[in-house]
């Protein structure tokens, strides 16, 4: 042990190296529901070259290695399974560069959400990155990892779709460029008109290689942003009104969600949808439109749009959004878990009804939680349960309501989301056959050693 | 809805007899008929019951169900140091912030607020008086439990209950309501020397439950006179005033809502309101930032008043 320390010490500083238990507790776990499990090590790099002769190291000596952004995925997803190095990218947190009028900014693998976003809001103001509703520590490399969603997701689909370019380090500890950036100085696409090699490692959790630079197309910022709300008894006819909102194409993001509490919100759907403009006359007709388009709800008593006072207002206005956290504290514990498949619009009203059961089944306090992807194209259904981390009966609730949920997502068509190991193992189980044996060549081809993020993505 | 005097009168026989009229699909909920009646028929009572029994729907479902789930006592209700004089607040946390200062301190600390003192009279809007029978006698309890004399309404909606709805449908209240229009009134009458004339010209943004306390409503016109606030002269103020849109938009949607806060908005403007001041923090949240953008500023009467005896408003301006 001492002899890797020492190894690594050289490699990054000896104060970026730690296998000390205090420190190695934190690295053990996420916030969510699964069993921690203690790294041997763990190390902060600066460089590329630096998390290139760490990952050298662990091919020589067969360590396994974690690659850690924030670990806010909740679902166990940088928990060192099988011990090893955890490499916590937090050091790595430069803007290398933003483009304004190609729009894009290159960030290093450990740049967290919010640092972008500021940085944007001080330097390039007519400029925005999707942001996620994660706490802003959240990093820009793991959430695209994650195919994570944002603030303008339902215009332009996953966070992971934005990425124009990629720095990784190979298993093999080679550093290789994706995209436009692997010919030019140009960080402008991820992968066309070249073969698009981004999936090699989206969607992967580091089992195929650490991401230490991302390019991050930006968009659009406008003056001014405004919220409302739609709602509805009918969880029927969620689909069709989303249908309709987002065939106006006057929208930013859209989100639903449905809980008991506060009273304010029992047994309806809500329905929001944010409008951005430059000017009152772009955001009102803007409004006008998506009014005009939900206007046969209202006249049939179906839905109608409801009165959002002032402070919740500003609320939902936020970027990242809080109010997540405040769901977290209902139970007085600061539990909170989700499972979030990604799953056809039309299965709202069934997912929603599932997550009632559930509640019900296993008396637990619930959230649905929706942001719709693309133009409707899915959507994230979040059932969301919050509960009392001092109250062992009630995470154990939690962990079966969520494993049913697990199971029954796969059934009606939809696809896990940030999987824990055991849903990816369900998933892999469930997937044709030949993808199976794709996604094995190539983790056979890129880390033969299984030295990755092992126990992620193990298809065997 | 546009009838002639003598369609009008066939119409309310319809609905008296319980017969399927017109009004009762296109009545949008101003209240104007409660001010209207001259004796004290109410009409719009009326309406509203027949609505219910026959199931014509206000507003959407979802809407009802989440202002009814929002009144829903969940005994989280505040107390001040409770005395035979108290403030009714009702449900409205505006207020917590609004009440201070020189015109409330021989009442203040002395109020409530929450839930199990809101009156319920909004679900006239939405064609549910059994919700209001099932909570209204409830309320009026609660307050009977204090041992309070004299509840000083701090909305329209609080005062016509218990001054109008509750003796119409039999309801007995042991106390005495007072507005506080006639209280601010009163107390600024007290705190004359105090007065600096405001010197300002502003317009009033009247409030559709204010229909329910009609006799109350010249208070407006005293209050302005006593703080030197030029009540500009427009269209629609007094009987023909608009209300608020806000609950237009739930109910028909987009064209009703904003063609009635334009012409409201603009009515203001074009005769020269340098101010626009509420009685209502619903219809204040509802269309302050329109005011804004009219080139108004938004003010609560209670601000105005402070104004006037030299203290900051709470809520801006």
């Amino acid at each position: 042990m001492s002899e890797i320390f020492k190894a690594l010490a050289e490699i990054v500083g000896e104060n970026y190296v730690s296998y000390q238990p205090e420190e190695l507790f934190f690295y053990s776990r996420d916030p969510g529901l699964l069993p921690a499990n203690k790294p041997d090590f763990v190390v902060l790099p600066k460089t590329s070259v630096e998390v290139q002769e760490v990952i050298r190291l662990a091919k020589r000596e067969k360590i396994p290695i974690v690659p850690m952004g924030a670990g806010l995925a909740l679902t166990g997803l940088v928990i060192p399974l099988k011990g090893g190095i955890v490499v916590d990218m937090k050091r790595m947190n430069k803007i290398i560069e933003v483009n304004e009028k190609a729009r894009y900014a290159v960030v290093e693998g450990g740049t967290s959400q919010g640092f972008l976003k500021s940085y944007l809001e001080k330097n390039y103001p007519r400029l925005r990155h999707s942001i996620p509703d994660a706490p802003p520590a959240a990093t820009i490399a793991s959430n695209v990892i994650i195919h994570g969603q944002g603030r303008l997701t339902q215009q332009y689909g996953f966070n992971s779709d934005m990425v124009c370019g990629l720095e990784v380090v190979l298993p093999s500890g080679e550093i290789c460029n994706i995209g436009s950036s692997s010919i030019s100085s140009d960080w402008f696409s991820k992968g066309a008109p070249l073969p698009d090699l981004s999936g090699l490692f989206l969607g992967w959790f580091g089992t195929t290689g650490i991401i230490t630079k991302v390019g991050l197309k930006l968009y659009p910022k406008k003056k001014m942003r405004d919220v409302e709300i739609f709602v509805t008894d009918n969880e029927n006819l969620v689909p069709d009104m989303v249908y309709e909102i987002t065939h106006t194409e006057m929208i930013e993001d859209v989100l639903i969600f449905t809980q008991p509490l506060p009273m304010m919100f029992k047994d309806n759907h809500h329905v929001s949808f944010y409008l951005t403009g430059d000017t009152d006359e772009e955001i009102e007709f803007k409004r006008k439109m998506v009014w005009k388009a939900l206007e046969g709800f209202i006249k049939s008593k179906d839905g109608g749009f409801m009165s959002i006072p002032p402070a919740m207002k500003g609320s939902l206005l936020e970027m990242p959004q809080t109010s997540a956290s405040r769901l977290a504290d209902v139970k007085r514990g600061g539990g909170f878990e989700y499972s979030g498949p990604i799953i056809s619009v039309e299965r709202y009203p069934e997912c929603s009804r599932k997550l009632v059961e559930m509640s019900l089944k296993y008396d637990l306090a619930y959230s649905g939680m929706v942001r719709i992807i693309g133009r409707g194209h899915s959507m994230m259904f979040g059932f969301a349960f919050t509960f009392n981390r001092a109250d062992a009966d009630m995470m154990d609730r939690t962990k079966k309501a969520l494993e049913e949920i697990s199971y029954y997502v796969l059934d009606i068509g939809g696809v896990y989301w940030k999987p824990t190991v055991a849903e990816q193992k369900i998933a892999i189980e469930k997937m044709d056959s030949n993808t199976r044996h794709l996604m094995r060549m190539l983790k056979d081809i890129l880390d033969p050693a299984g030295i990755m993020n092992p126990g992620n993505w193990e298809v065997y | 809805m546009d009838f002639d005097r003598e369609s009008a009168k066939e119409e309310m026989l319809k609905i008296f007899r319980g017969e399927d009229s017109p009004v009762l699909h296109s009545c949008v909920t101003c209240y104007g008929c409660e001010e209207y009646c001259k004796r004290c028929n109410h009409p719009f009572y009326l309406i509203t019951e027949r609505r219910q029994e026959k199931g014509i729907l206000t507003a959407p479902r979802a809407i009802t169900r989440q202002w009814i789930n929002i009144g829903e006592p969940l005994g989280k209700y505040r107390l001040g140091e409770v005395k035979e004089r108290v403030l009714s607040f009702g449900f409205m946390p505006e207020f917590l912030d609004l009440v201070k200062g020189k015109l409330f301190e021989d009442v203040m600390p002395s109020y409530i607020f929450g839930q199990e003192f809101f009156c319920n009279v909004v679900y006239i809007h939405f064609a549910s008086t059994a919700i209001i029978k099932e909570r209204l006698p409830v309320i009026i309890d609660n307050f009977r439990k204090l041992e309070v004399k004299e509840v000083v309404c701090m909305h329209d909606e609080c005062y016509g209950s218990f001054t109008s709805l509750a003796p119409a449908y039999g309801i007995e209240v042991p106390f005495k309501p007072i507005h506080y229009f006639e209280y601010l009134y009163n107390r600024l009458k007290e705190l004359r020397s105090m007065i600096r004339p405001l010197n300002i010209k502003a317009a009033y943004q009247r409030p559709c439950s204010s229909r329910l306390s009609s006799d109350k409503h010249h208070f407006v016109r005293d209050i302005m006179e006593l703080i030197g606030v030029d009540l500009v002269d427009r269209k629609y103020q007094d009987e023909n005033a608009l209300c608020c849109g806000d609950l237009f938009g739930m109910m028909f949607g987009y064209d009703l809502r904003n063609d009635v806060q334009k012409r409201n908005l603009d009515d203001m403007a074009e005769n020269g309101a340098e101010y626009c001041f509420f009685n209502c923090p619903a219809c204040q949240n509802a269309l302050s930032e329109k005011v804004i953008k009219a080139g108004l500023k938004p003010l609560h009467i209670i601000d105005l008043c402070r104004m006037a005896i030299g203290e900051e408003p709470e809520m801006g301006v």
